[in-house]
């Protein structure tokens, strides 16, 4: 399986943030996106899970088969946000994921396990900290199988021993055959993963902020 | 879909019990009616379908602006747009609809006969009256449903969605009175009026979500 983008520019509120973008990630590999705020990480991400169009350039996935049959189709996005209502549990949360993403691959309780948050699945969700709250989004990840990960800052708010778990997670996962896009600041702990630096915007401005992504 | 529908319900009768507050809205609506028009029973009687439907309408809008906004502030909305291909958008925004019904709408229902006793109604046209709203207000959802989806990315879009929604739900109040009304005076018919609602419900279950959708997609 093949991620490809050619050529690829990505716009906000009619600007253009980035353009000209090319890269490509078979199956195994992961990218690093970096670059300072603004740049168009985000916006990256966005057009790569299909959320955002792209304002030029080409996208594709090759090599999924019926499938998998797009990017949209074959990812999973770890945004921003984490996806999770906080008056249901952390249990309720993810199982609801699960069934609604299909494709299950472990059970809730082993991915709890895997993150180290077994012993508070019965919580709901907003009772947890800002780590433990990540922790459970990065679960959703293992609960159903999508073989390309769209990682948006996905160590944000996670202690040291918990960003080393995700990276053996992550690992794991690219050792099964994956793909990983990831947008970062802080190093994600994977040896050998190309980069892809994005420039700061040509007119020296910050990007101004979005209130929602 | 089906989980979808328990965690919507759930989130509905759990966070904020948001039927409660429906509920308290339709009461005050209906109970303040026979102090303003007088102790003319008659009068009430006759006005009665008219008054459950308006307060049910004004009833069911309430924290209708929150059916996409909180799914898109948590980051869930985005993942339901991903999801399009498994799960067409329109059919996650349909069990959506059906799922806010059963949390927020199907009280008001619920309590509508209880009500109606307010307004001096006889037993026929009590359950001619909830009959309708049963059949009726699914649609209001569904047009709901619409501007919910326009004003996702607005943060205060509660009074702009009533207004939007308003205009395309006055069908839905107008053949609903005409058939709770036609069950108690004689010369109205009941079934061609009842049928014509039954008809916009299922108009609205199609278009509603479709639309909705179509917004949801191009929000951003």
């Amino acid at each position: 399986m093949r991620l490809a983008a050619e050529a690829l520019s990505g716009e906000r509120g009619g600007e253009v943030i980035f353009s000209d973008t090319s890269f490509a990630v078979a199956s195994g590999e992961a990218l690093l996106v970096k670059g300072p705020n603004g740049a168009g990480k985000t916006t990256l991400l966005r057009i790569l899970a299909g959320l955002l169009r792209p304002a030029a350039g080409r996208l594709a996935l090759t090599g999924g088969g019926e499938q998998w049959p797009d990017i949209r189709a074959a990812c999973h996005y770890l945004g921003h946000f984490n996806a999770m209502k906080t008056a249901l549990t952390v249990e309720e949360n993810l199982v609801f994921w699960q069934r609604f993403l299909g494709q299950a691959q472990t059970t809730v309780s082993e991915a709890l396990e895997t993150v180290g948050l077994e012993d508070i699945g019965y919580l709901p969700f907003g009772y947890l900290s800002t780590g433990q709250r990540r922790r459970a989004a990065i679960a959703r990840l293992l609960v159903s199988h999508r073989p390309v990960w769209l990682l948006d800052e996905p160590t944000a708010g996670l202690d040291r021993a918990s960003e080393g778990r995700f990276a053996e997670l992550m690992r794991g996962h690219l050792r099964e055959g994956g793909m990983i896009v990831a947008a970062t600041h802080l190093p994600l702990g994977l040896e050998g993963a190309r980069e892809l630096a994005m420039g700061a915007r040509r007119d020296g401005h910050d990007a101004p902020i979005r209130s929602t992504p | 879909m089906l989980a979808l529908y328990v965690r919507e319900v759930r989130l509905g009768i759990r966070a904020g019990s948001g039927a409660l507050t429906g509920v308290l809205f339709f009461l005050a609506v209906v109970a303040v009616i026979p102090f303003g028009v007088g102790p003319d029973l008659n009068l009430l009687a006759r006005i009665g379908p008219a008054i459950l439907w308006i307060g049910a309408l004004l009833a069911s809008l309430l924290g209708l602006e929150r059916l996409f906004q909180a799914d898109r502030e948590d980051g869930s909305l985005d993942l339901m747009l991903i999801a399009d291909g498994r799960h067409m958008l329109a059919l996650t925004v349909f069990v959506k609809c059906l799922a806010h019904w059963t949390a927020n709408v199907l009280p008001l229902v619920a309590v509508a006969p209880l009500l109606g006793l307010f307004m001096n109604m006889p037993p026929a046209g009590l359950a001619a009256a909830t009959l309708t709203l049963l059949v009726g207000t699914p649609a209001i959802t569904f047009i709901g449903a619409v501007g919910a989806a326009l004003v996702v990315a607005l943060p205060r879009g509660g009074l702009l969605v009533s207004v939007l929604i308003l205009p395309l739900s006055i069908p839905v109040l107008i053949f609903g009175v005409a058939a709770s009304r036609g069950a108690v005076a004689e010369p109205d018919p009941f079934l061609p009026a009842f049928l014509i609602l039954l008809a916009l419900t299922l108009f609205f279950a199609v278009i509603g979500p479709a639309a909705a959708a179509l917004a949801l997609r191009n929000a951003d």
